[in-house]
């Protein structure tokens, strides 16, 4: 009875886990079909254009890299300080109590929000207009939360075994977090700023709302320059009529993927390499 | 005569309004080992971490009387309490080598004083693992992980890494509560050497032990000092009824 209990049980967990990995591959599949042929050299190298075969992804490729590397590198030591504050500085009173439940908060609001107050701020009081700069400002902004919560969470896996084997070596604050909590919570930390770089490179809305453009024949060449990106660029294509712009989607939903990917794996090899100097002599 | 190391003079310490140690009055000698032993919930622990300041770091601690380190007051507004972690070192319960090499761990403590030269710290590194009765096990394996060795010696270990910066006192609070007897006994060897050089002031449960390697101790109860004095003195002549029957075993 038990047995078969069970067995009814692993069966259901696999077919929720089929239904899942089926809508995935079949989506993956069409998109291969669709898209795959599309890709060549011609398609990488070029800007867009209102002929569809001439058209490529070369102007959102790069506009997604820079997006992407910018909002990194304003959205990491922002999460983490930020963390490192919350988690070993911070009072226990009721503000910032309330700061921790509203980044809580902040973590699940909408995307199109944040691209409503990056239109308003970024763009328009700061007037970086609809630049590289107020995109990635925008997208830091989303996903700070996750990022502060990922280390927040990674730091606090630290034992405080160790960090009192520090202090009573007569370390400081300051030494116990840059040479134990630090170095110790670094793989845990990455790992949330994976999945955030992962969400922000294929964010369209809030790219959208501060009116990120989709026609650009240019390579952005300063922080000020307008950009697109891919997500932008295949919604573009998507609501083209013309059957060839929805072979060109296809082929740069792939781009999006493989980017994603590849930007991962780096992640990964990054956050491996560190684990495993950790034992070893610095 | 010895010279008096650490003066602890009517030391309360509270814990929000629970008064773990109740006005204790001691001395610590210069090269001696001093034993702390008591029941469990007895206030040596606190009474340990007074020593080196480690309290400051637990939420809502808060201490009266004073406690003097050759004659300074440690909790003086001018004494600064990292300085005073370097001169006065500890041992903890559990072994806590931090998760990277051997190498590493020993010259922590050096390193986060800024003394980064090659050959120095090579050779402080060795010499405290010798002085921890460590070096003949690991000296082929330096670079590989603090957390490959076993318990016992990952404790000598953090011991070594305490020698490191040469402090004058060791805290040790129930460093051998986690090792076997093999192990244990090593470290009790390596006490009995150690006091040459340094001051030890040990917290332990077990009693066999506390006769075995000190010169004082002290025994706690409820956070009250029933009684201290020489080893001799508390095990084979106590003044206190109480202190009788801890001794022997009645209660613990």
């Amino acid at each position: 009875m038990r047995k078969s209990a069970d067995r009814l049980f692993i069966a259901g967990a696999l077919a929720a886990l089929g239904v899942a990995l089926l809508t995935l591959s079949s989506l993956l599949v069409t998109v291969l079909f669709d898209g795959l042929s599309r890709i060549d050299m011609q398609f990488l190298t070029s800007f867009p254009s209102r002929k569809p075969e001439e058209a490529g992804i070369l102007s959102s490729l790069v506009g997604s890299i820079y997006l992407t590397g910018l909002t990194a590198l304003i959205a990491v030591p922002l999460g983490i300080g930020s963390a490192v504050y919350l988690e070993q500085y911070a009072k226990k009173n009721w503000f910032n109590l309330l700061m921790e439940i509203n980044i809580g908060t902040l973590a699940g609001v909408p995307s199109i929000i944040y691209g409503l107050l990056g239109l308003g701020l970024f763009v328009r009081i700061l007037h970086f207009d609809r630049s590289l700069l107020a995109g990635s400002c925008t997208l830091a902004l989303l996903i700070l939360p996750i990022v502060i919560l990922a280390s927040r969470e990674a730091i606090r896996t630290v034992s405080h075994d160790l960090q009192h084997g520090a202090f009573a070596l007569g370390a400081t604050e300051s030494q116990v977090i840059r040479r134990v909590v630090f170095p110790l919570a670094l793989p845990g930390i990455l790992t949330g700023v994976i999945l955030a770089l992962s969400r922000a490179i294929g964010e369209t809305a809030p790219l959208i709302a501060i009116g990120a453009l989709t026609y650009i024949a240019f390579l952005p060449d300063s922080l000020f320059a307008p950009f697109t990106a891919l997500p932008i660029q295949i919604f573009n294509w998507v609501s083209r009529p013309q059957p060839a712009f929805h072979e060109n989607a296809a082929a740069g939903i792939i781009i999006l993927l493989v980017t994603t990917l590849l930007f991962n794996a780096a992640a990964i090899l990054i956050r491996n390499s560190l684990y495993s100097r950790s034992a070893r002599p610095s | 005569m010895k010279q008096i190391t650490l003066d602890i003079r009517s030391l309360h310490v509270y814990y929000d309004s629970f008064h773990a140690v109740n006005n204790v009055s001691m001395t610590i000698l210069e090269h001696t080992i001093t034993s702390i032993i008591g029941p469990s919930g007895c206030g040596k622990s606190s009474f340990l971490r007074v020593m080196n300041r480690m309290n400051d770091l637990v939420p809502h601690a808060r201490i009266m009387g004073e406690v003097l380190f050759r004659g300074a007051n440690i909790y003086a507004k001018d004494m600064c309490e990292i300085e005073l972690r370097r001169r006065i070192g500890m041992v903890f319960q559990k072994p806590n080598p931090f998760p990277f090499s051997i190498f590493d761990n020993v010259a922590f403590g050096l390193r986060i004083q800024k003394k980064h030269n090659k050959t120095f710290l090579r050779e402080r590194v060795e010499e405290s693992l010798r002085r921890a009765a460590l070096w003949d096990e690991v000296y082929d394996r330096l670079h590989q992980s603090a957390l490959e060795l076993s318990g016992g010696q990952q404790q000598r270990l953090c011991i070594a890494r305490a020698l490191a910066i040469y402090p004058d006192i060791l805290l040790m609070d129930e460093p051998c509560a986690s090792l076997d007897p093999k192990a244990t006994k090593r470290i009790e060897e390596l006490l009995e050497k150690l006091k040459e050089e340094i001051t030890i002031v040990i917290v332990t449960h077990n009693m066999q032990q506390a006769r075995r390697i000190s010169d004082y101790v002290a025994f706690f109860h409820t956070g009250e000092l029933v009684e201290w004095g020489t080893s001799e003195d508390i095990f084979d002549h106590p003044q206190k009824q109480l202190t009788k029957e801890y001794t022997q075993g009645l209660f613990g």
